[in-house]
């Protein structure tokens, strides 16, 4: 009773102005982190969108729903609404946006007015996007490849083009400022060894969005000047190489991949501490690996080369350093399983996230390493195998970790309890649904089923429709945490400062924070996830 | 951020250079050097970026760690060439599979 | 004359230190930015050393060395700009930031110029290129990455300009003392860097082959 008396009478940053002009125009992180919300969850939406054309057309063997030409523009739009308009802000814009400054126990980012044009660059990329979208779609895939983007495809690709390049300086700018927050901001006696995992991964994201997003930009710019000029910079019958094109695309294109997963990491080393009410295990191994992720993910990037025409040498090396990639993130995985050992686990619906997270960007991860190995990539490259692959991670990683968040630090946003039953039940369905959908897919790839294709050899059929059937499920698991948030805004239970006993300064503060967030700066004297082990206790 | 101001001269010493370096660099790029002409020429630009790193922009006088974050730039568009350029430098090395014999 | 401290931060010198490594971020970007260019660049005239050496005896070195100059003696200028800010003499501030876009200017007329000069000697890749040495598609290649390159170069330039232009105003308003002088100095940031890609971009397109 008190408490919702509370949260009528006592300001916070929802409540403390009201009115389009007080949005819109904020610098408060907190406000331009749901802002971000609304707008990729947007994109989310249309994105699947995307996917469900491309898995009903894919029911049938033969190409009977779209023409050839739609389903390219299908899976094209599909990837680039995703990645550059959904996977890539999402969780650093939202939850980044909302935490970082909280948990390092600042005001606010270093630059809020550069938060919030990263927030007007991001919408007026997707309003470019959109435009490409209404005015006939993109039909060279998210990737581009030249020279069929850059002179031959009679679609709106400088369009499309200019809405990535405006939504990259998004991303860049979000980047800049966690980078520079990070260094300079952090509250009194919180080191960097006593920062949480969170803030870590960020950081790592952020080094990967200002050094790589930019080469990606110049790249795409120089496509839309082939285009637009009528000459040939990755033309080879101007003498141009359009292996060149994908050396650069692909020099931002994979760290950016790296992007779209750490993030997630950094939530889940969240979920694991807090949900097991555990010390997380190896904590200086699990912040270095972030880095060395950003780091040694910048020199990978050939392996989406192996059969293009690359140099063998350079595909060996490649290849030796995309297993070595691999190495930080089995080490993550080692300590969050070592943190949940002897934890006391409680299979909340974050928590549920978190475990199904871990399993299925393991099993993402290590088809990867198939993918690394040269000999095999010559089987499977452009297969469904490599869609099964980066869809775990991205969508049975990245996207698991982003709801999981969500759901985790939902009290605190929003100042409400979700509904667990509702919460745990949505989680089982796309855990359930996403393994329908895209296990099947590994099979299909190995098998040799192309993949950008709208029609396929009968045999393959068995497996499509249960591939289409999971994304069906899916869809409903991602659609029941949309009406439950929002019916819990209005019904939900009033969430105390700390609903799940965790540590962390943003537990500190009332749930919705006010807007200076802290009212005394904090003075850090306890190293992070300091919880009292309850294993001792307990044999 | 420097505290520090940085003596006129010092300014007027590193124009000077910069002037020389450019007369350097024009000059030599008329007497044939093989392959050491470009490797000059990049390396004289690369020497005026770094005195007017660290002096006309305070580097030399900033911080360490403003340092990284200035190197850090350059690191990473080496790794762009090496990885670059090593594909295409090495792809004589290996000739391409043929078609397996009948 | 006020010292502006933002509410995220919690004094004037974490507010410079945060401003500036801002900054160096954002021109790190930069370099990659024009970096990508570069590297396109460099992997053509490896392929196609002659044809490159060729097209670029096309450009103007004496106008290419002249703008180099103009713009190490604009950086000059910027740097004694700042040195100004730093003491405080709000005139001398004025004069230096003006005569750097002075210079600025300088620089894009006599590009300008050259671009024309080009156009003139349809060296313009496109329907109108013509070529009278051999492996004419080569050199089309050289006159692609010139212009890309040096056009993005330009509008940075134009910006920087722009940048100054600002900067004299609000000096000239007394928005700024020896205290807080921060935003000349990021300018000044901003210019030298826009100067270090020209000192680059001089040698690699127009040093070509200048020797045979």
């Amino acid at each position: 009773m008190s408490t919702q008396l509370a949260i009528f009478t006592r300001e916070h940053y929802l409540n403390v102005s009201y009115g389009w002009k007080s949005w819109l125009f904020t610098r408060d992180h907190k406000r331009i982190a749901l802002l971000f919300l609304m707008t990729i969850t947007f994109f989310f939406f249309l994105g699947g969108a995307f996917a469900t054309m491309v898995r009903l057309e894919l029911m049938t063997p033969q190409g009977d729903l779209f023409q050839a030409q739609t389903y390219n523009k299908l899976f094209s739009m599909h990837g680039i609404v995703m990645i550059f308009l959904f996977l890539i802000p999402s969780i650093p814009a939202v939850l980044g946006n909302f935490l970082v400054p909280i948990m390092i126990g600042a005001r606010d980012l270093a630059f809020p007015r550069l938060n919030l044009l990263s927030w007007y660059l991001l919408v007026i990329g997707g309003v470019f996007t959109l435009w490409a979208i209404v005015a006939g779609g993109v039909d060279t895939g998210w990737t581009f490849y030249t020279p069929y983007s850059s002179l031959f495809s009679n679609t709106n690709v400088v369009l499309a083009v200019i809405g990535i390049f405006i939504s990259g300086f998004s991303s860049i700018l979000t980047g800049l400022n966690f980078i520079v927050t990070i260094h300079q901001m952090r509250a009194p006696g919180m080191t960097w060894f006593r920062l949480p995992l969170f803030i870590w991964s960020h950081y790592a994201t952020a080094i990967i969005q200002v050094l790589g997003t930019p080469v990606v930009a110049i790249t795409l710019l120089l496509v839309a000047v082939e285009r637009v000029w009528r000459v040939g910079i990755f033309d080879p019958a101007l003498g141009g190489d359009p292996i060149l094109f994908q050396h650069l695309f692909w020099f931002y294109s994979h760290p950016a991949v790296y992007i779209m997963i750490l993030p997630g990491m950094g939530v889940v080393s969240e979920l694991i501490t807090t949900h097991s009410h555990k010390q997380i295990f190896g904590y200086t191994f699990v912040a270095f690996s972030s880095l060395a992720i950003a780091i040694i993910g910048f020199a990978v990037w050939g392996h989406h080369m192996f059969v293009a025409g690359q140099s063998q040498y350079a595909s060996l090396m490649f290849s030796i350093l995309s297993f070595l990639v691999a190495i930080p993130s089995a080490i993550k995985v080692f300590n969050w399983t070592a943190t949940l050992y002897k934890g006391s686990i409680s299979y909340s619906a974050p928590m549920l996230y978190a475990l199904g997270f871990i399993g299925l960007f393991t099993i993402g991860g290590l088809t990867g390493l198939f993918l690394a190995t040269t000999a095999v990539d010559l089987h499977v490259t452009d297969t469904y195998f490599v869609v099964a692959h980066f869809h775990y991670i991205m969508v049975g990683g990245m996207v698991m970790a982003y709801l999981g968040g969500i759901h985790h630090w939902w009290p605190k946003i929003s100042g409400k309890m979700y509904p667990e039953g509702w919460a745990r039940l949505a989680a089982l369905i796309v855990f359930i649904g996403f393994n329908l959908t895209f296990f099947p897919q590994f099979v299909l790839g190995y098998l040799g089923m192309p993949r950008r294709y709208y029609a396929y050899a009968d045999e393959f059929q068995v497996l499509n429709v249960m591939s289409t059937a999971g994304a069906s499920i899916l869809a409903v698991g991602y659609v029941l945490p949309m009406v439950y948030l929002i019916w819990s805004l209005r019904y939900g239970e009033s969430a105390s400062a700390n609903p799940w006993g965790a540590t962390g300064l943003e537990w500190q503060i009332p749930s919705p924070p006010p807007t200076e967030n802290f009212e005394e700066t904090p003075i850090v004297e306890e190293p992070a996830y300091n919880y009292e082990s309850y294993s001792r206790a307990s044999v | 951020m420097t505290e520090t101001i940085v003596p006129k001269k010092i300014y007027f010493r590193v124009w000077g250079t910069l002037l020389i370096l450019l007369a350097v660099t024009v000059g030599v790029a008329y007497i044939h050097l093989g392959w050491f002409n470009p490797a000059a020429a990049v390396g004289i630009a690369g020497i005026k970026a770094l005195i007017i790193i660290l002096y006309f922009m305070h580097v030399r006088y900033s911080p360490k760690v403003l340092w990284v974050f200035v190197s850090a730039g350059f690191v990473w568009l080496g790794m762009l060439f090496l990885w670059t350029l090593g594909d295409y430098l090495t792809r004589s090395y290996l000739p391409p599979p043929t078609i397996w014999p009948q | 004359m006020s010292l502006i401290v933002e509410h995220q931060f919690d004094d004037y010198e974490q507010q410079q230190q945060a401003t500036t490594l801002g900054m160096w971020g954002f021109l790190a970007t930069e370099v990659l930015f024009f970096g990508g260019m570069f590297v396109g660049y460099t992997v053509y005239r490896m392929l196609y050393h002659a044809p490159f050496g060729e097209a670029s005896r096309h450009l103007d070195i004496v106008l290419g060395a002249v703008n180099t100059g103009v713009l190490l003696c604009s950086s000059l200028t910027m740097a004694l700009g700042v040195h100004e800010a730093q003491e405080g003499n709000r005139r001398m501030v004025m004069l230096f930031l003006a005569i750097t876009a002075a210079l600025g200017m300088i620089f894009l007329g006599i590009k300008f110029f050259e671009y024309y000069q080009k156009f003139e000697e349809h060296l313009i890749p496109g329907p109108h290129f013509m070529w009278n040495g051999a492996d004419a598609r080569h050199a089309s290649l050289f006159f692609i990455f010139y212009f890309v390159m040096t056009g993005m170069h330009a509008l940075h330039m134009v910006i920087g300009i722009g940048l100054m232009a600002i900067l004299v105003f609000l000096t000239w308003r007394g928005k700024f003392s020896s205290v807080y002088y921060a935003p000349i100095e990021l300018g000044g940031l901003y210019w030298h860097f826009v100067d270090i890609v020209w000192v680059f971009l001089f040698p690699l397109l127009y040093l070509v082959e200048r020797s045979r």
